[in-house]
């Protein structure tokens, strides 16, 4: 039988990940496939995969996974991370993911459209005279347009 | 009890109904909010992109409320994990907190730790107390059949949230419904997410996760739904219509915020409650109330 050798191991990515104080270690990961079992994305689109992301990560594949389009898939819902028999923090990891392949700027336009926004206003939404009237109307505290002082705290990010 | 009232950037902009009827409930029930016009987004839209970017925002946050002396009371479930998280790190992570710090001093700001973040609901739970609740109802829901959507940051990730309820089997939101007299219903997949944070990367799935719950909710014969977080509302209600169109389902579920439904209890009024800004229409609700 052959040994299974990637070109594309990348043992620095391994070592970042597993030892970063964010996400915690994902070494003990038992490929039992309870992440995936209760993903309610894998149920709507079976191409995304939790198990197979940390497949990938045990085999320091980091160019395919951060390169990708699944890590983007995951929403966020944490069911797998409490589910984890070995106490790994999945989504914490796979939020992780997606910093790193933000930095390698592989982001879905959607996404970094919303980040670009948020740079600019320190909020999502601009509330403007239009909404503060309504918000009076109704008896609620008007708000200011955008949020200068984060905005600040944001710039050269 | 005074609270400084986190709305984050999607309730003020998209959700004056839950804005309305959550500070409607709480002047009901004698609890204070401080509105604090410097708070920006949370960081949670950030967090998947620029980690430390939200951090620093969530800090901020925290540490205005800190200098007012007020614990944070927040209506929106990511608004809550965002905040909770930030302060559950900085207190834990004497180095991230010094970056942090060395950031907001540049605005002479600073986090040091002593401010507490809890959802709208919690405290209700656990300020407030069912009994306070329930003794405050006087309209009777007539046998309201209400299934609870508890949503994913409400409860999780729960090392964060000091044990507050349990996410495998949670209960909370339906005592509260209870002790306003609404009948709690089960269905498949009530844990399950709304699919809210996949709307950006890719529509169609956020809408499939979001369409099998609503299948589910309709099967078991819930007249009305039940939501505390703005993301989920805009899945379920503001995206019914197009989830019906895209299963081929004819659905009509009102879905209500719980103060929405509290404030029915209590007899407060649609305009009070801002009943007339739900997406899927709640007249048919209200008249069966003789609201
Ligand atoms: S549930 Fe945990 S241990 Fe099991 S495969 Fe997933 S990450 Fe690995
Ligand atoms: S957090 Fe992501 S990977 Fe984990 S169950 Fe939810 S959608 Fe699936």
């Amino acid at each position: 039988m052959n040994r299974i050798v990637s070109e594309d191991y990348d043992p620095d990515f391994i070592e970042e990940l597993d030892s970063s104080e964010i996400t915690g270690a994902f070494s003990g990961c038992l490929a039992c496939r309870t992440c995936t079992s209760g993903c309610p994305v894998h149920r709507a689109n079976n191409e995304y995969d939790p198990l197979r992301i940390m497949r990938m990560l045990t085999f320091g594949l980091k160019d395919e996974l951060i390169g990708g389009d699944m890590i983007w898939l995951c929403s966020d819902c944490y069911t797998c991370q409490e589910n984890c028999p070995m106490g790994i923090k999945v989504t914490d990891i796979i939020n992780h993911l997606k910093n790193m392949a933000t930095s390698a700027k592989h982001t879905p336009i959607g996404v970094s459209t919303q980040e670009k926004l948020l740079k600019d206003q320190g909020k999502i939404y601009i509330i403007d005279d239009f909404d503060n009237k309504k918000r009076t109307k109704a008896g609620l505290p008007p708000l200011p347009e955008i949020n200068e002082e984060a905005k600040k705290l944001l710039e050269k990010r | 009890m005074k609270y400084s009232l986190f709305l984050g950037c999607t309730i003020p902009a998209r959700s004056r109904n839950y804005e309305l009827s959550a500070r409607a409930v709480a002047s009901q029930l004698g609890m204070e909010f401080i509105d604090i016009d410097e708070f920006s987004c949370c960081g949670f839209p950030l967090e998947a992109t620029d980690e430390m970017g939200a951090i620093l925002l969530a800090a901020r946050n925290l540490a205005l409320a800190e200098e007012k002396n007020l614990e944070i009371c927040s209506l929106c479930s990511a608004c809550t994990s965002m905040l909770t998280k930030t302060a559950y790190r900085l207190n834990r992570d004497r180095e991230l907190r010094d970056k942090v710090n060395h950031e907001l001093s540049k605005l002479g700001r600073a986090y040091k730790g002593t401010v507490r973040v809890r959802h709208f609901a919690r405290i209700l739970i656990e300020d407030i107390g069912l009994e306070k609740i329930k003794n405050s109802v006087s309209r009777d829901l007539k046998g309201l059949k209400v299934a609870t959507h508890y949503g994913c940051h409400y409860l999780k990730p729960s090392y964060i949230y000091e044990g507050f309820d349990d996410p495998q089997d949670p209960k909370t939101l339906e005592e509260i419904l209870e002790a306003v007299g609404a009948v709690n219903i089960q269905y498949r997949r009530k844990k399950d997410c709304c699919g809210g944070p996949v709307l950006l990367s890719d529509e169609s799935v956020a809408l499939d996760v979001a369409g099998e719950k609503l299948k589910y909710v309709k099967e078991a014969g819930a007249d009305i739904m039940n939501l505390v977080c703005p993301f989920c509302d805009l899945m379920f209600d503001s995206n019914q219509k197009g989830i019906e169109a895209k299963f081929g389902l004819e659905l009509n579920i009102p879905v209500l915020y719980l103060p929405q439904i509290i404030g029915l209890a209590m007899g407060l009024d649609r305009k009070e409650l801002g009943l007339n800004l739900n997406s899927v229409n709640t007249k048919d609700l209200t008249a069966r109330l003789e609201v």
